[in-house]
């Protein structure tokens, strides 16, 4: 089964240490022989190993601009995040005009496409008698941690296209228009701000077509702001709502409404929905939910502090008009494939087998000393015993086991080492546990 | 030993008024079940009803536990607290019914929709209660 991941490893750059196993909220980095291993179905993509790394050894890999020349149009899609990196710099028409001097022919901005999201989010909610709270589908790492983390909430995922997806879909339409080029001929390239998405649009849901490519804004950061001074201003047609999507808080104000509730940061978006799968948030309408801190502000692949970012991005906002008078035309462009649980945390794949396992996995973990110091290349003693189980690791890879094995073997070897053969030893000399008249 | 069904036991202390950890419990179980591999319809009814079943013990009592035995055909979680118990099962069960003084209400808790919720998940349902004799709460969740 491959399942293909942007995140990676740069092999030489990892020292082994166990900053990113612990942070993984999917528990999906083993350390194993000094570097850190990911275990491909467990991984969503989230970027939170990126974020912590203090060696840079995790990547995510995107596309180039080289990807360019693959197409005879090509369109880009900048997240509504992205101009938050250049804000303090240029205006909004500067910034989209940089990116035609790299090279491309136009700009579909994403934030165009969340004002179409949003008032049909707005419709769908007003209309929905389901079970509550719906969750956003906007941010893919959020997703993956439903899919693999909370695998009975996916049918709360509310059912309709990303902005990224209704951006490509309806960039592409307009640049067949204007052109009357071939589908295949135009390009559209999604600027992601984080790895969660460039691994969505890799690897979209249910095979529905989203951008061709993904760059990542970290590898474009520095060609954009070189062309910001002399970039020919381009014309934006999305307003200040939807360029707040680009941080938390964002979507929610730009659907409206009064029991919309906002998270962001991946543990926290984990405590939230351990409550909604206990019954909790009922009467909560709609969750806006981002594993980045601040939102996509706070995306993995972004330079800019978040907090920074936000700012600018809000003050962005602020000369721009609230909406677009007239949103063009979604049609078909907005239907999303249902989402499917991706079971990577079963101990088994027969019940009674993987009863079997979780009894073994909570008695070994009751035989570990529970500091959950990760010395061992597993995140935490459960995940110890659970890898344990799994036959993936031994009980002595433990140190704290390994020493108490190694003390009962020397307090053996001190006891045997005080023995002394008949011919050698005096009578009272001899081993009292020796079994008598054996001699 | 083959012939043997697989039982798996929890068992998890529950505190009268800790807030902070009331839930725990019933989280523990989830990913337990998650894990094991029960299918997530099964696995939000227990986490629904043993949550609950745990927030009764950290509102109402004055503390107990919960447990849960999980085989690959039926879960069952049991709360046993000792507490004021329940004088009127029936009128305990009615939604929006409740008992909880007026600062846990304030804090959000204590709605009245504990027992009904947790019927609502069950498919069998036991409540053992007297008053000033404790409450033990038996559910019983068939994996069908």
């Amino acid at each position: 089964m491959g399942y293909f991941h942007s995140v990676r490893l740069e092999e030489d750059k990892c020292k082994g240490c166990t900053n990113c196993i612990k942070h993984c909220p999917t528990e999906a980095i083993r350390v194993r022989e000094g570097k850190a291993r990911i275990i491909q179905e467990r991984c969503i993509d989230c970027g939170e190993c990126i974020r912590i790394c203090p060696n840079h050894a995790k990547i995510a890999v995107g596309d180039a601009l080289t990807a360019l020349a693959a197409y005879s149009y090509r369109i880009a899609l900048p997240a509504p995040a992205i101009v938050s990196q250049f804000a303090g710099q240029a205006g909004l028409e500067r910034i989209l005009g940089a990116l035609i001097a790299l090279g491309f022919d136009a700009v579909y901005e994403v934030a165009l496409a969340a004002e179409i999201v949003a008032l049909a989010t707005r419709r769908y909610l007003d209309n929905y008698r389901g079970k509550r709270p719906l969750i956003s589908p906007a941010c893919p790492a959020v997703v993956g941690l439903i899919q693999v983390r909370f695998p009975s909430l996916v049918e709360q995922i509310l059912p309709l296209a990303t902005p990224v997806d209704v951006a490509a879909r309806l960039a592409r339409k307009e640049g067949m228009a204007v052109t009357g080029l071939p589908s295949q001929a135009i390009g559209t390239f999604f600027i992601s701000p984080c790895p969660a998405k460039i691994t969505a649009v890799r690897q979209p849901q249910g095979g529905l077509p989203g951008p061709d490519r993904v760059i990542p804004l970290a590898a474009i950061y520095g060609d954009i702001r070189q062309h910001l001074a002399t970039a020919v201003p381009y014309p934006s047609r999305a307003g200040a709502t939807g360029y707040g999507w680009g941080h938390s808080g964002g979507e929610n104000a730009s659907i409206g409404g009064r029991r919309l509730l906002e998270v962001d940061g991946i543990h926290h978006v984990i405590a939230v929905f351990t409550r909604i799968e206990a019954g909790d948030f009922d009467d909560i309408e709609y969750i806006e939910a981002q594993a980045c801190p601040g939102g996509c502000v706070g995306g993995a692949l972004m330079v800019h502090n978040p907090y920074l970012a936000r700012l600018e991005l809000r003050q962005l906002a602020l000369c721009l008009p609230s909406g677009p008078a007239n949103l063009p035309e979604a049609g078909s462009s907005l239907v999303a494939a249902p989402v499917q649980p991706r079971p990577a945390l079963q101990l088994d794949t027969d019940l009674a087998t993987a009863i079997e396992k979780m009894q073994r996995l909570e008695a070994t973990q009751a035989m570990l000393p529970g500091l959950d110091c990760g010395s061992c290349g597993s995140p935490s003693c459960r995940s110890l015993a659970e890898d344990i189980v799994r036959d993936e690791a031994q009980d002595t890879d433990c140190v704290f086991v390994l020493r108490e094995r190694v003390r009962v073997l020397a307090e053996e070897v001190v006891e045997l080492a005080r023995k002394l053969p008949p011919s050698m030893a005096q009578p009272e000399r001899r081993d009292k546990d020796a079994a008598p008249g054996n001699s | 030993m083959k012939d043997n069904i697989p039982s798996l036991e929890m068992a998890f202390p529950v505190r009268a008024r800790d807030f902070l950890a009331g839930g725990d419990g019933a989280a523990r179980i989830r990913r337990v079940l998650q894990q094991v591999g029960f299918p997530p319809a099964i696995i939000r009814r227990v986490a629904i009803a043993a949550y609950e079943a745990e927030m009764n013990i950290v509102i109402h009592s004055e503390g107990g536990e919960l447990k849960a035995q999980i085989t690959p055909e039926v879960i069952t979680i049991t709360a046993r607290d000792t507490g004021p118990g329940i004088p009127d099962i029936e009128l305990a069960m009615q939604e929006g019914y409740s008992t909880a003084p007026r600062e846990i209400q304030e804090m959000g808790f204590g709605a009245g929709m504990g027992l009904p919720n947790i019927r609502r998940c069950a498919d069998e349902l036991e409540i053992k209660s007297a008053p000033g004799q404790g409450t033990t709460v038996n559910i019983i969740i068939y994996n069908r």
